[in-house]
């Protein structure tokens, strides 16, 4: 076999390139979790960002994440001195306000891996969810707390039940909900939805369920844990 | 020897001969293929080509070349049909990026020129006001694109230069207010256009009828944000960059319909609405097909000519599959049933195409165009039905064999045959245009696009291709912003008599009187549909995240609360006809219709409030720290 001398190039070309022109990549990890006192605050998977800044490096951007499902987070960062936000009109919570009521920046050092949670105050939140499956119908009952009340308290416009084949349950992720719209409730500690779950293809015999609340005037809902459940 | 010193002699003597000039005059050559300043301003078709550069770099939100058919397929109304596009249906949202724009150096190249232009001093005064006229009118159209994408933006109307030395705050301009770039707009039309010419034939260059158009919409624009915004109060800024006061929505709509209002009562050029051909289907496709002085419909179009650089591939992309000109290059826009069934029947009312009786059985139709008669005629206008005819022959769509046993039989593709209960002959079991779910290039909802659509022969050719020209302003749009003005100002006499005139033309003869809110949005929906006008009519009412709200949608909200403006909207579904085959039935070969969303299609359209108005890059937030950010981004 003839070796033309261009692949012989290329086969340095890999070796030459691999290491001294390249910066290292982040390493440092900060993730944690958003809270309301040890709770769980669920939201739906990449609709909720949080921005870091690192001022001092010329041109000011964020290093942009968001929240999954269960609230939880995670950056590769280096090491240095960060500003973290939750931007304005992001989030079915209030977080961290300076006087006028707007979100205020937290500071955060980095220096080595760490966790880091953030606490946050809800509108509501969706406690005692239980599931019952009886043949191809999914009842759930559960309590809707108000955590935020008094002037800056807002209504619910509605509240989903989501069930889906896969773990991401949300309003854009599900193959079925019932809905129940926010001026029919009437008593918020006692609720229940029921869905009829339609045949899945290829067949699974378990789904997974959550339960949304929507708010008026906020765009992000909250849901309550994620639960698969054996039909 | 002698000949020897001859030669040296000789190339002495050229090289002093040649050396003999001064540098500058060796080296100053004017270079040929740059032609200086005073040189360009100084005569009129010279002038004029540095214009035609700043038509054609104008800014639209749908256009006919190149991947411009993708602006047609996005907020469920249609599908789009290609292989590499799926995500279009795909995907649960926009991101806070998409259709931004930030093009400054644009927006530096009609400030020079028209600061050029102001200073020519051998162009005669008539050819200098109409040029500086024609550059304000660009300049004021594109701030009106910016501020329709962006809100506020810095308003900058003077050449920037940079002094060297090192500061450049100077040059750091803070955005405006969302209403002082309409304000802008408003006057720059009012400003330039009793110096543009007031004809009608006057198409492609800015005219009188266009810088009128375009204030009206403006100032419409304008209008309802103010009247609106109330509906998402987290959609504004502390320093009104985005979001207009309420208390200014009357002097919007009034300068609306004052504009609308000079354009009607001729004082820019005998517009009138296209009413030539007799059936107003065909009438209603030719609004977009006629380029002749007959069209006094079109105000202001972006204007295309076979044979020359400037064509267009929409026929090519979007012709039906089996009429192609072009084998497998065709049927990229499918329109939705959404958009389909939006089209009113004749007696004013809506009602989704009949596909089932009251006790739930499918309703069987002679000919595949029966499902859909009775209807306004800008539904055949607009969109090519099953069995519909293009360039003389009609698309085959259909989805296959409905049996007798209820089962149905099809195939994968047109060419694979199959047989049929009870016979030994294979035969053609699903049409040649679809619907085949993820197909490309054939229906995949059941219908094609026809607006736009060239009949011209070797139109759907690459090589060829079309100059179909893409209308900007008409006047129907002129009459319909007139009637949602005057509604807004409770004038309802002035309102029904405009959207009556468009009503008209479409066959809706019987008149509505005292219009709703409600029907101005179905109206301008299935008026001007395909124009790029859905989203920003959705985002000015603030009824975007409404619409686009995320949730699947199911046939029976599909079918449901039709001319509803809060209607939801968020997968294009399709209506796939099929055959009835059970010989010795009465039905035996008649048409049933079923609802059904194309496989493709798996996310649902979801409208953030962050999506109101696009997000401006981190390079020219930290270029300018003057800017503040988008809100909820």
């Amino acid at each position: 076999m003839k070796l033309k001398p261009i692949y012989i190039l290329l086969f340095f070309l890999p070796v030459f390139s691999c290491k001294k022109d390249n910066y290292q990549s982040p390493s440092t990890s900060l993730k944690g979790r958003i809270l309301y006192n040890n709770e769980e605050i669920g939201l739906e998977y990449d609709r909720v960002p949080l921005e870091f800044y690192q001022p001092g490096f010329g041109k000011n951007g964020a290093i942009k994440a968001s929240f999954a499902q269960d609230g939880s987070y995670s950056a590769l960062l280096f090491d240095g001195n960060y500003q973290l936000i939750i931007p304005d009109g992001q989030g079915p919570f209030k977080w961290h306000q300076n006087t006028a009521g707007v979100n205020d920046t937290l500071a955060v050092t980095v220096s080595g891996n760490q966790t880091l949670d953030l606490q946050a105050v809800p509108y509501y939140l969706i406690r005692n969810a239980v599931y019952k499956v009886s043949g191809t119908d999914l009842t759930a009952t559960f309590r809707v707390d108000q955590i935020i009340t008094g002037n800056t308290a807002k209504n619910i416009e509605r509240v989903n039940l989501y069930v889906n084949k896969t773990q991401f349950v949300s309003g854009s992720d599900n193959i079925v909900s019932s809905v129940v719209s926010g001026g029919a409730i009437t008593d918020p500690t006692a609720l229940m939805l029921k869905v009829s779950v339609p045949a899945i293809v290829p067949v699974q015999n378990y789904v997974f369920a959550r339960i949304g609340v929507k708010i008026e005037g906020v765009e992000d809902m909250i849901f309550s844990p994620l639960q698969k459940i054996q039909l | 020897m002698m000949k020897k010193i001859y030669t040296v002699l000789t190339f002495t003597a050229l090289l002093l001969s040649g050396a003999c000039k001064k540098d500058s005059a060796f080296l100053d050559v004017p270079p040929k293929q740059i032609i200086p300043e005073e040189i360009a301003f100084s005569d009129p078709a010279l002038v004029l080509s540095v214009l035609g550069d700043l038509y054609n770099r104008q800014l639209d939100f749908s256009s006919l070349d190149g991947d411009g058919w993708r602006s047609f397929v996005d907020f469920s109304e249609a599908f789009p049909s290609e292989n590499g596009s799926y995500n279009i249906v795909q995907r649960t949202g926009w991101g806070y990026g998409e259709w931004g724009n930030w093009d400054y150096g644009y927006i530096r190249d009609m400030n020079l020129f028209i600061k050029r232009a102001t200073a020519a001093t051998k162009l005669s005064d008539s050819d200098k006001a109409r040029f500086i006229a024609e550059a304000r009118f660009l300049r004021a159209n594109f701030y009106f694109e910016l501020a329709k994408r962006m809100g506020g933006v810095p308003l900058i109307t003077e050449p920037m230069q940079y002094d060297y030395s090192g500061n450049v705050t100077n040059l750091q301009v803070p955005r405006s207010k969302e209403s002082a770039v309409y304000d802008f707009v408003i006057s720059e039309a009012e400003a330039i256009k009793n110096i543009l010419p007031a004809d009608v034939n006057q198409k492609s260059r800015a005219s009188k009828g266009a810088a009128l158009a375009m204030e009206a919409r403006a100032a419409l624009y304008a209008g309802s944000i103010a009247k609106y915004g109330f509906k998402t109060p987290q959609v504004t800024l502390p320093g009104a960059e985005i979001g207009i006061p309420s208390g200014m929505a009357g002097g919007y709509y009034q300068k609306a319909l004052a504009a609308a209002e000079e354009i009607i009562k001729g004082q820019a050029g005998s517009y009138q609405l296209y009413k030539v051909l007799p059936d107003l289907s065909e009438n209603f496709a030719a609004v977009f097909l006629d380029k002749s002085s007959v069209n006094q419909e079109s105000i202001f179009i972006e204007d295309f000519k076979v044979n020359s650089a400037k064509v267009h591939g929409f026929t090519t992309s979007d012709q039906p599959f089996s009429i192609s000109d072009e084998g497998l290059d065709a049927g990229r826009i499918n329109p939705s049933l959404n958009l389909v069934q939006a089209f009113e029947k004749l007696d004013n009312t809506y009602a989704p195409i009949a596909t089932k009786d009251g006790q739930g059985n499918p309703i069987y139709y002679t000919n595949q165009l029966d499902a859909f008669a009775g209807r306004d005629a800008r539904l055949a206008g607009t969109i090519l039905l099953p069995n519909g005819a293009f360039k003389g022959k009609n698309v085959d769509i259909w989805a296959g064999y409905q049996l007798a046993d209820g089962s149905i039989l099809t195939s994968d593709d047109a060419s694979h045959l199959a047989k049929l209960p009870g016979t030994d002959v294979a035969v053609q079991v699903v049409g040649k245009d679809g619907p085949v779910n993820g197909q490309e290039f054939r229906s995949q909802t059941g219908f094609y696009i026809r607006k736009y659509l060239d009949p011209q022969v070797g139109s759907g050719r690459r090589g060829r291709q079309s100059d179909v020209a893409f209308i900007r302003y008409r006047y129907a749009e002129v009459l319909l912003n007139a009637a949602e003005a005057a509604f807004e100002l409770g004038m309802g006499g002035v309102a029904d008599g405009y959207i009556n005139q468009v009503r008209v033309r479409a066959g809706l003869t019987k008149a509505i009187q005292g219009v709703t809110f409600d029907q101005i949005v179905h109206e301008r929906r299935v008026e001007l549909v395909f124009e790029g006008h859905t989203l920003y009519d959705m985002k000015r009412w603030r009824l975007a995240h409404v619409v686009w709200d995320g949730s699947k949608m199911s046939v029976n909200q599909l079918v449901s609360d039709i001319g509803l403006s809060t209607k939801k909207n968020t997968q294009p579904y399709g209506l796939w006809p099929y055959k009835y085959y059970n010989p010795g039935n009465p039905n035996h070969g008649k048409w049933l219709f079923k609802e059904v969303l194309p496989s493709v299609v798996t996310g649902a359209n979801m409208f953030q409030m962050g999506n109101y108005y696009s997000n401006i890059g981190n390079d020219i937030l930290s270029a300018n720290p003057k800017i503040v950010k988008q809100p909820n981004q």
